[in-house]
């Protein structure tokens, strides 16, 4: 059953992410974007992170999409030409450098695929709000407060960015 | 219950498509949810190695970097609005300013 569940979730997060990518209009793109992230949120439920999968849901699929959303619709982009009318040497480039990447990923997994120990079922409660929060809470304090500083920074700055007036640029 | 070696291995498959992503579009705000989709594979193999040693670290790990996520999306978004009121377009071909 967590086979089966594990396959259809990984084919639907592949199948959405290349789907944003390849996809011409924006507002589609990041709508399979959050496909993408619910499926990812259902790949968290069954490494048993349940605390997780919840704020999966709620900040990336929820708050920072609505964000998403929002400034497409704020700036209402042109649609791009379609991405494959024309080879281009760029797209070539592209594959061959992400090919790279994924096989050296793909080798450093391999390399010590053996060597993990084996750690049996013990863990059923862990990702659970209360485990999460006890050490949250304890051991995680400090930069658990450091991160309200960061987002207030990170307010403020967005602030400051969005409402600069530029000045048009004069002739000399 | 599964290797978590196909964890891996998923993860792996998203981050490329997301580098592959920030390389061949062209749309500011389209590299910048490949950038998402790369941090969510990272969060993936956090998950993964967190659920497969039972320590829960990685998970507070994952906490802290959706935190990160958020206010590197806000901040993103912000510089996207303003090259788009300083040239009228999210192309980032245009952004030539610094390019030669």
């Amino acid at each position: 059953m967590i086979t089966y569940l594990f396959i259809f979730l990984a084919v639907l997060a592949v199948a959405s992410a290349l789907a944003m990518v390849i996809n011409k209009n924006t507002v589609n793109s990041a709508l399979f974007l959050v496909l993408n992230m619910v499926s990812l949120a259902g790949m968290y439920l069954l490494l048993e992170a349940q605390f997780l999968a919840v704020i999966q849901i709620l900040v990336y699929a929820g708050a920072i999409m609505v964000l998403f959303l929002f400034v497409i619709m704020l700036l209402n982009v042109d649609e791009e030409q379609s991405l494959f009318n024309k080879f281009r040497i760029k797209y070539f480039v592209a594959f061959l450098l992400g090919v790279g990447v994924f096989s050296q990923i793909l080798y450093s997994i391999g390399s010590f695929s053996d060597t993990l120990p084996v750690v049996s079922e013990k863990m059923a409660e862990m990702g659970t709000v209360e485990a999460v929060g006890d050490v949250l809470y304890t051991d995680y304090l400090l930069p658990f407060e450091i991160t309200a500083i960061l987002l207030t920074a990170a307010v403020v700055g967005a602030l400051i960015v969005a409402q600069l007036k530029i000045k048009p640029a004069t002739e000399e | 219950m599964i290797s978590i070696d196909w964890y891996l291995a998923l993860s792996a498959i998203l981050f490329t498509i997301g580098i592959i992503g920030v390389l061949i579009r062209k749309n500011a705000i389209v590299i910048f949810m490949c950038v998402e989709l790369m941090l969510n594979a990272v969060n993936l193999t956090l998950i993964s190695f967190s659920s497969h040693y039972g320590n829960v670290d990685g998970q507070i790990l994952v906490f802290f970097s959706l935190a990160v996520a958020a206010a590197e999306a806000v901040v993103g978004l912000a510089i996207i609005i303003a090259i788009f009121r300083n040239n009228l377009s999210v192309d980032i071909s245009r952004v030539n300013l610094l390019r030669w």
